[in-house]
This record gives structure tokens, C-alpha cells and sequence, in this order.
């Protein structure tokens, strides 16, 4: 379950940023040629008193987005040098590519880069495995025909969604920490003498965190899925049923097909976004023991940026990391241009 | 909306058990989904030595309210719950005036440059300088140990434009053009056409960004270091980590606070953890299922449509 990197920490949920980008993708297709050759003339026509007026209302905003998302763009330059606040860039030593070259000329350094990078693509992975459940969550969930059951799976199990990674942490702690309710129960039914270290262990990591992950995102992930399923004409199903389909039959060749073109768009923008696992999770859930393991990029990034005071290697490191982003993501939109037709970005 | 509604259905066997299975499964995953909030209320009331030892598991024991009395008075927890109040009710306003302004204003054909500036804006959710440079800028505007680094940099979301954006695009142009006749002006236009008519997409928006602001915990662990700006959630993971000498705190000063004090009542770090927990919790339990409709709503707009 990986987050969209923004400039400003706070990153919605994954789910809510999958959306936005189908969102782009409607909206984009929606600004046809012909359709921006009519507003042109319609512009011309309103004269530009009006349209610069109607400018200046946004310019506050447009300044915001320039200095948050834009001009620290400009900080990319710290990569070059040997960064040290208190001296300013002015005061701090040039050295080229010096952050680049140590990347991948110190073994050590490799070594730690090569894990961080396989726990990122591993966690990453699991994330688009795991991508399926709720498609199949929403399929069975619409499969029951009482509504105030369906209303009420919906509900709780949407609940988790809305709740901070340190409190899904807070509960992970008090159901498996080795004094939690689960290593309790285990003991009480003479199950285990020893607790049973669930946390604070370096095995099994990346699968403890991707089921975090699917605990918390899978009601959530199905909503836009039952809801494009709200959307299959229904026709479909009753000429199927006049010819015999049973429900599986109707799933499989119905509501399935159906709900790919969805499925497929989230999926090639979970690919665009490999490297972005979010930070936060990790941050929780990390301690001595699982260090090694749960390093991804984002942690790692701060890490050594922000604990470590590594300034400019975080910097050159996160704009790698930017820009193989970019770049998969254009990948994966040239690739969905070429296959389906219509871009996703 | 379900397939299965319509038409005679033959009830066989295998529909039986099929509906079992699928009836059985859902109610797993909801008991998984909802048994870990009820653990921290049930633990948080109940006794503090039976829940230390773990012992409270489906029925609270020798239900007592003392822990919230004593927990709101640790130190630094009623200036951070006003500190996450704070930065939810402003970061929320001005977010959801702002996604509203602008939504509306890249609808508008007729504005400068608009195609350009709509991608100015949506673009960056694609990219990021990364921490350290977004750090720095912080930094260097002020923003750091300062209340308004919980704002400022959230009042222009993209994603909320374009939900609002969509929204605006398919209310009819008629309400618009009538308003021009009358010779309003655009700000007139937006303020007393629009935004009335606007409700159903700015109460989706509010919660999403409500929620975000309430749970948000990075920018206080990246931006912040003055303890007067400790918001909840940073609290809540201090906390976990420190409950066993905050326990001990309690249970120093407990004696002037409450009078007497029980082994029922006594701090332990699992009643702190559990009580602060439920506190932080409580809010969203309360509000978010009197919000889903709207935001099923919201997110089904968006979905049917790409």
C-alpha cells in the first residue's frame, strides 16, 4: 500500500490518490481539441478584461503551490554540495557528484542502499499482490442481499481506513506486543511458554506489513469498486440469466470484465509509484530489532537526512528517487496509451 | 443495485452454501475490523490490574471512569488535544474554502491561462523535491516550530479541486448564465450561487481533510520540536513508547488528584496507552459514520466516471 509523495507530508490515504489520478485521467480526456478550440474563441469573445480579472482571484493560490511543491525543486543543488546548515550554502564546500559517486562506490554504502531498495520493491510487490483483495472483497460483499448486513460490513470494515499509522500501531502493540492480548491468550490455552515476538523481530517483516496494510485498506480499496460495479448495466446480467448463467458464471464473465479497465488503471499506477511507500507506516513500526528489514526509501530518506543530519546525501538520494518515479510513471502512461488507448495521467 | 434483487431466484443447495460461507467470511472480517477498537474501549474503563494482566478481553471489568479524569491531566495532553482541534478546524476551513475557489474557478472557461494553471496545480501530485528540500524551504519561511505549518501548505490540494471541479461541470450553465445577467461578478457568482449548491462535494471534502488533518502525525515528527505544538497523534506515539515512566508520574501525583486510589485505579502504562488511544480514536468513531453516505457518494462520482 504505498502513499503519493507530497511536498507536504501529510499524503492521503493511497486509495484516495489512486482516485484522484482516475480522476485526472476523466478529466483530461474530457479537454478535446475541438472542445479547447471552442473555449479559445469563447475567451477572445469575453474579452481579456474579464479573463486576467478572473486570474488575479487564483494568483495567491497558484503562488502557494509554487513555493510548496515548485521552489524546493531548487533545493535539488544541495546534492552537490556538502550541505551544513549552520554555514548556509554559501559556506558549504562544493563537491560535485561526490553524493552520487559514494552511492555506488562504497560497499558498505552499496550494500545498505541494495537492501533499503529490496525491502521498498518487496514491500512494494506484496502491495500489488495484495491489490486484488479488495476487487474480490467488493465482488462477494455485492453478492449479499440483505442491505443492512452489506451497510454494516461496509462500515466496520471501512473504519480502519480512518484511523493514523500510530494508532494502528497502538493496537499492534497491544494485541502482539509479547505482554498482548494475543501472546496472552496463546499462554493461557498452554499453546506457548514463551511469548511469541511478533514486533520486535526482523522476520517476516515485509509480510507483517502488508497485512497491516491490507487490515487497514481493504474496505476502503472495495468502495470504488462496488461502486463501479453500481454501474454494470444490469441488462448484462438479466440477458446472462435468461441463457442459463449461474452466479459464478455471471462473476466470471460479467462483473469481472467489467471492473478491469478499474483494476488496471490502479494497478499501473501502483507501478508508477514502486519507490513511494510513504514513510509514516514504517516509522511506527520500526525498532531495533526489524531496522534492517523494514528500511524502505522514504524511511531511509529521513533516516539519515533528519536523524542522521546527512543533509545532502537524503537530498541526492530523494531525487533519484523523484525522478525514476517520473519516469515510470510517463513508462507506465506510455503503456497504457498504447494498450488501452487513453492516457492515465 | 444488486444483481441478485431482481428476477426469481432458485434457492438449491449450493446457494445455501454459498450464502453461508460469503455471510460467515464477511462477519470475520468486520469481528477483525472492529474487535481492536472495542479491546481499547473495554481496556481503558476496566479495572487497571486486571487490564495490565491482560485479562479483559470481551466484557469490561469493574467499569470505572477514573483513567480519562487522570489521563487529562498529564502533562502536555490538553494542550496537544487543543493543538489537533485547532489545526482540524482551521486546516479543514480553509482547505475546503480554497478546493471550492478553485474548483469552481478552473471550470471557468473564460479565465487566463486556465488550461495551464489547472496542470500547474494537479502536476505536483505526481512529483516531490523530496524531504530534505521541502524541509529546508520550511525552514527558511519560518514555518518550523510554528502553528501554521499545519495549514499553510495543505490549503491547496489538488486532488479536493478536482472532485470539486467535476462537481461544478456537471451543475447546469443556466445557473451561471443567469447570475451574469443580472450583473454579478464572478466572486458574487461563487459566493452566492455556487457555494450554496456545492454542499454534497465540500462535506465529502471536509472529512477527507478533516480526518487527514486529525491523524496527521509526519509533519509534527519532521517540522516540530517546541512542545506547545505537540499535536495528538505525536503525543499518542510518545506516549507508547513512555507509558511505563508516565505511569509512574501518574501514580506519584495520583494521590493529590483523586483521592483515593485503588489498585483498581492506579496507573499502569497499558491503562495510559489504552485511555489516550480511545481518546484520539473516539472522534472519528463518532463522526465518520454520520459522513460515509457523502463520501461514498463523493468517491462513486468520481469512480463511475474514469
Amino acid at each position: 500500500m504505498r502513499e503519493y509523495p507530497t511536498s507536504n507530508g501529510a499524503a492521503g490515504d493511497d486509495m484516495t490518490s489512486q482516485l484522484v489520478l482516475q480522476e485526472v485521467a476523466a478529466t483530461e480526456l474530457e479537454e478535446s481539441p475541438a472542445a479547447e478550440k471552442a473555449s479559445r474563441k469563447q475567451r477572445r469573445q469575453a474579452g481579456g478584461r474579464r479573463s486576467i480579472g478572473m486570474f488575479l482571484c487564483i494568483v495567491p493560490f497558484m503562488v502557494l503551490v509554487f513555493v510548496f511543491s515548485y521552489f524546493p525543486l531548487y533545493g535539488w543543488i544541495y546534492s552537490l554540495f556538502d550541505y551544513r546548515p549552520a554555514l548556509g550554502l554559501s559556506g558549504s564546500e562544493f563537491v560535485g557528484l561526490q553524493w552520487f559517486e559514494l552511492l555506488v562506490s562504497s560497499p558498505t554504502q552499496v550494500a545498505q542502499i541494495g537492501q533499503v531498495l529490496l525491502n521498498t520493491l518487496a514491500i512494494s510487490f506484496l502491495g500489488i499482490a495484495t491489490s486484488v483483495l479488495p476487487l474480490i472483497f467488493a465482488i462477494f460483499l455485492n453478492e449479499v442481499r440483505a442491505p443492512w448486513f452489506r451497510n454494516s460490513v461496509q462500515t466496520l470494515t471501512t473504519l480502519p481506513n480512518f484511523i493514523s499509522w500510530v494508532l494502528v500501531y497502538m493496537i499492534a502493540f497491544s494485541l502482539f506486543s509479547s505482554s498482548g492480548l494475543v501472546n496472552n491468550v496463546l499462554n493461557d490455552a498452554g499453546l506457548i511458554t514463551q511469548p511469541l515476538k511478533f514486533l520486535d523481530t526482523d522476520q517476516n517483516v515485509w509480510l507483517t506489513m502488508t497485512l497491516w496494510g491490507v487490515w487497514k485498506g481493504l474496505g476502503w480499496g472495495a468502495i470504488i469498486y462496488l461502486a463501479a460495479i453500481a454501474g454494470i448495466d444490469q441488462s448484462l446480467y438479466e440477458s446472462a440469466k435468461i441463457d442459463g448463467a449461474g452466479r459464478f458464471q455471471l462473476m466470471r464473465y460479467i462483473t469481472i470484465p467489467q471492473l478491469m479497465p478499474t483494476y488496471l488503471v490502479l494497478l499501473l499506477l501502483s507501478v508508477a509509484n514502486l519507490l513511494n511507500n510513504g514513510m509514516e507506516q514504517y516509522f511506527v513500526f520500526q525498532n531495533a530489532f526489524n531496522k534492517e528489514t523494514i528500511q524502505v526509501l522514504d524511511l531511509y530518506v529521513y533516516n539519515i537526512g533528519i536523524t542522521g543530519n546527512s543533509l545532502s546525501m537524503a537530498t541526492a538520494i530523494g531525487m533519484l528517487k523523484s525522478v525514476i518515479s517520473v519516469a515510470l510513471l510517463l513508462t507506465v502512461n506510455w503503456i497504457a496509451k498504447r494498450v488501452r488507448g487513453q492516457s492515465i495521467v | 443495485m444488486s444483481n441478485t434483487t431482481f428476477g426469481v431466484r432458485r434457492r438449491g443447495g449450493g446457494d445455501i452454501i454459498f450464502a453461508i460461507t460469503n455471510y460467515s467470511v464477511f462477519i470475520a472480517l468486520a469481528f477483525l475490523c472492529a474487535y481492536p477498537f472495542y479491546f481499547l474501549i473495554i481496556n481503558s474503563i476496566s479495572a487497571n490490574d486486571v487490564s495490565a494482566l491482560g485479562q479483559v478481553r470481551w466484557l469490561p471489568v469493574d467499569v470505572h471512569l477514573e483513567n480519562y479524569s487522570q489521563v487529562l491531566q498529564l502533562n502536555g495532553l490538553p494542550m496537544a488535544a487543543i493543538v489537533s482541534i485547532a489545526r482540524t478546524a482551521i486546516g479543514t476551513l480553509a482547505a475546503v474554502l480554497a478546493s471550492a475557489f478553485l474548483g469552481f474557478m478552473f471550470s471557468q472557461s473564460k479565465m487566463w491561462g486556465r488550461q495551464f494553471w489547472y496542470r500547474f496545480v494537479i502536476i505536483t501530485m505526481y512529483f516531490s523535491a523530496g524531504l530534505i528540500p521541502v524541509f529546508i524551504v520550511m525552514k527558511t519561511l519560518g514555518l518550523t516550530n510554528n502553528f501554521w505549518v499545519y495549514v499553510v501548505p495543505f490549503i491547496v490540494q489538488p486532488f479536493f479541486i478536482i472532485l470539486v471541479k467535476t462537481y461544478v461541470e456537471a451543475m447546469p450553465e443556466s445557473l451561471q448564465e443567469a447570475a451574469e445577467m443580472d450583473g454579478a461578478n464572478i466572486v458574487q457568482i461563487f459566493f452566492r450561487i455556487f457555494l450554496p449548491n456545492m454542499t454534497p462535494i465540500l462535506a465529502t471534502v471536509a472529512i477527507f481533510s478533516a480526518v487527514a488533518q486529525w491523524n496527521s502525525f509526519q509533519d509534527t515528527l519532521i517540522y516540530v520540536t517546541d512542545q506547545s505544538l505537540y499535536t495528538l497523534q505525536y503525543l499518542l506515539y510518545m506516549f507508547i513508547n513512555q507509558a511505563n515512566s508516565l505511569a509512574q508520574a501518574a501514580q506519584n501525583s495520583g494521590g493529590n488528584l483523586s483521592g483515593i486510589i485503588t489498585a483498581a485505579t492506579t496507573q499502569t502504562p497499558t491503562s495510559i496507552r489504552m485511555t489516550v488511544s480511545v481518546l484520539v480514536v473516539l472522534p472519528i468513531i463518532f463522526i465518520y459514520p454520520l459522513f460515509q453516505r457523502f463520501f461514498v457518494k463523493g468517491i462513486m462520482l468520481g469512480a463511475v466516471k474514469g
